[in-house]
């Protein structure tokens, strides 16, 4: 078992620490909620972006498949949701039934970028998933004629928020006292499904899986003639990867209630990975920590700085969106040089880089 | 030993490979028999490592058939034949650079769940090479030529083969080291371990072999009794670098 969710055999001060952590995600939304409930929202995004950000380190992270197109399962995840459940065909099933369903026909889809690819390593192997998301994305962009699927353009509106019975996720709701608003219980949700993918992450890394994954990302060949079925287990990659995207993109749906193909363009893709790489390319936690840094500071910087800019030089100067980019590559160019195995490296990805640099 | 004809462990029968449009095993006859330690000889091009593809279905195979303890595994994959006791150390080495030199035996035995079992044979190759075992929590990219190729044996080693597969294990590494490699193959061979050994030293492979086989242009031209073929004018004057 990962020594994190060994309990048993945790010191007292362990114990104590993961409590506190514990407590503070739990009141964080009330928290949030005081200052602004765009802030819930936000943080909402965040930790579908951890989500996403966990299931691209599965394909790059652990397997070391470069994936440029990985928002098209998020796509697809987040149309299957739309598709299944708004007015747009008159289809409301409930979400327990259609999540499976965008996860599994995402897992295809993977399987489906996975199994012509598998020759193809490096460079040429994202140029074709750079390819595929690209794909993915004019289908729906084109796919309202001639009999209408997505609605072009204009995308796919009033989707369904989650609902289990009378509980509805999207309404403010009052229970034991406390006011629960629509974003707050979709954060709880959230918090419980990241907590689950993180634990499943950390499992498969210590698996015979991961370890297959790992000899494959080191030399394939020579993991051939370890005895590894290295066809399967990129497929595998690709798959599992895919459907966390596919989980991930559902929610997204139903927490928008409106998604078009705008919000799943390349860029997305890249920022995706960015968090998997300055994070940390294959630790968990440290693909947490980039997906919620580059979730959270862009939104800080929008709202400090254009007030900041107006008290200093009595004008905006420079757009906010100008200097977001800026700070942004500026950000990965300083990560580069300075901790080029990401913020928490994996301890491998350090030993390789080590080893690497002193030139053999 | 003159080894089991009647049960070859591996036997090649009319093996072709090509690559392409190009011919580059020409229909060879090839066995090893159990605990014989077997070398494939001959220049550069000459068919050997295209060979070696051939037998654990990294290359297709284009006619004949590969036959392990009797069965034909032609084109069967090469993960495959390591979960039935065929290991194989592939040409330059393969060492996973960025592991440990442990994790790297510990990878070796993939195939196998047996906790104390592969503790115990970590041991057993760091006993044969004990080189490894003063390093073993180095990365096995800071390895020297010669001691990743150590690394690259044990590691096959790890997965308790019963045929051996060597690609040119001496191939870009000192003399000295060279020697040293060589020491290590006798030792495995020691161990009960079939080996068949391709390489481009002819003198070494056949000091150390009990039978070789000599390719040139994709067909086996000589075969035989290792030191006979030693002291042959032939081998002598094409791979020996004496008389001619």
């Amino acid at each position: 078992m990962h020594p994190i969710l060994d309990l048993r055999h945790r010191p007292a001060g362990a114990l104590v620490g993961l409590a506190l952590v514990a407590v503070a995600l739990l009141v964080l939304p009330f928290v949030l909620t005081g200052i602004g409930t765009f802030w819930v929202r936000i943080t909402n995004l965040a930790i579908l972006f951890c989500l996403l950000a966990l299931g691209l380190n599965i394909v790059v992270g652990f397997a070391g498949l470069l994936d440029l197109g990985y928002i098209a399962f998020y796509a697809v995840g987040a149309y299957v949701y739309a598709l299944l459940a708004s007015p747009h065909f008159d289809i409301h099933l409930p979400f327990w039934i259609i999540l499976p369903i965008g996860a599994a026909v995402a897992c295809l889809f993977g399987a489906l970028l996975g199994a012509p690819t598998l020759k193809l390593r490096g460079d040429y192997l994202a140029i074709v998933t750079l390819g595929f998301g690209e794909i993915i994305r004019i289908f729906m962009n084109n796919l309202s004629q001639p009999v209408n699927i997505t609605n072009g353009p204009q995308g796919i509106s009033l989707i369904d928020p989650f609902r289990i019975g009378s509980f509805d996720f999207s309404k403010t709701q009052t229970i034991a006292g406390l006011t629960f608003t629509g974003p707050m219980k979709y954060y709880y949700l959230l918090l419980l499904v990241l907590i689950v993918v993180i634990a499943i992450n950390l499992r498969l890394q210590d698996s015979r899986i991961g370890r297959a994954w790992e000899a494959i990302r080191e030399d394939e060949v020579a993991a051939r003639a370890m005895g590894i079925n290295t066809r399967n287990m990129k497929l595998l990659a690709f798959a599992m990867g895919a459907s966390f995207g596919g989980i991930s993109g559902g929610m997204f749906s139903a927490i928008q209630g409106f998604i078009s193909p705008e919000s799943f363009i390349l860029v997305e893709s890249i920022m995706v990975l960015s968090m998997v790489v300055l994070g940390g390319m294959g630790n968990v936690w440290g693909v947490v920590i980039g997906a919620v840094l580059l979730s959270f500071v862009p939104e800080i910087l929008r709202y400090t700085v254009e007030p900041a800019q107006k008290a200093i030089f009595g004008r905006m100067i420079l757009d906010p969106e100008v200097i977001r980019m800026l700070l942004f590559g500026l950000a990965l160019v300083l990560m580069m040089l300075f901790r080029p195995a990401g913020i928490l490296p994996s301890a491998l990805r350090k030993r390789e880089l080590e080893t690497r640099r002193n030139g053999r | 030993m003159a080894g089991d004809a009647a049960t070859p462990l591996l036997a090649l029968e009319r093996l072709e490979v090509a690559y392409g449009g190009i011919q580059a095993v020409r229909g060879i006859d090839l066995f090893v028999g159990k605990g014989e330690l077997v070398c494939l000889i001959g220049a550069n091009g000459a068919g050997k490592t295209t060979t070696l593809k051939g037998i654990t279905g990294l290359q297709p195979v284009s006619g004949g058939t590969v036959r392990y303890e009797g069965e034909d595994v032609t084109g069967a994959p090469a993960f495959q034949l390591v979960r039935r006791g065929l290991a194989m150390v592939p040409e330059g080495r393969g060492v996973f650079g960025g592991l440990t030199i442990e994790e790297n035996l510990a990878m070796g035995a993939y195939t196998r769940k047996d906790r104390d079992g592969i503790r115990a044979d970590i041991e057993r190759v760091f006993a044969l090479f004990p080189r490894l075992k003063e390093r073993r929590r180095q990365t096995a990219g800071t390895l020297s030529g010669g001691e990743q190729q150590m690394l690259a044996i044990g590691r096959a080693m790890m997965s308790r083969p019963r045929l051996l597969l060597l690609d040119e294990p001496s191939m870009g590494l000192a003399p000295l080291m060279v020697q040293k490699v060589f020491e290590t193959i006798l030792a495995v061979s020691g161990e009960g371990v079939t080996i068949l050994l391709i390489e481009q030293n002819a003198k070494l492979a056949l000091e150390v072999s009990h039978r070789g086989y000599v390719m040139e242009s994709g067909e086996v031209t000589l075969a035989g009794d290792a030191k006979e073929l030693l002291h042959d004018p032939k081998i002598r004057a094409a791979y020996l670098g004496v008389g001619a």
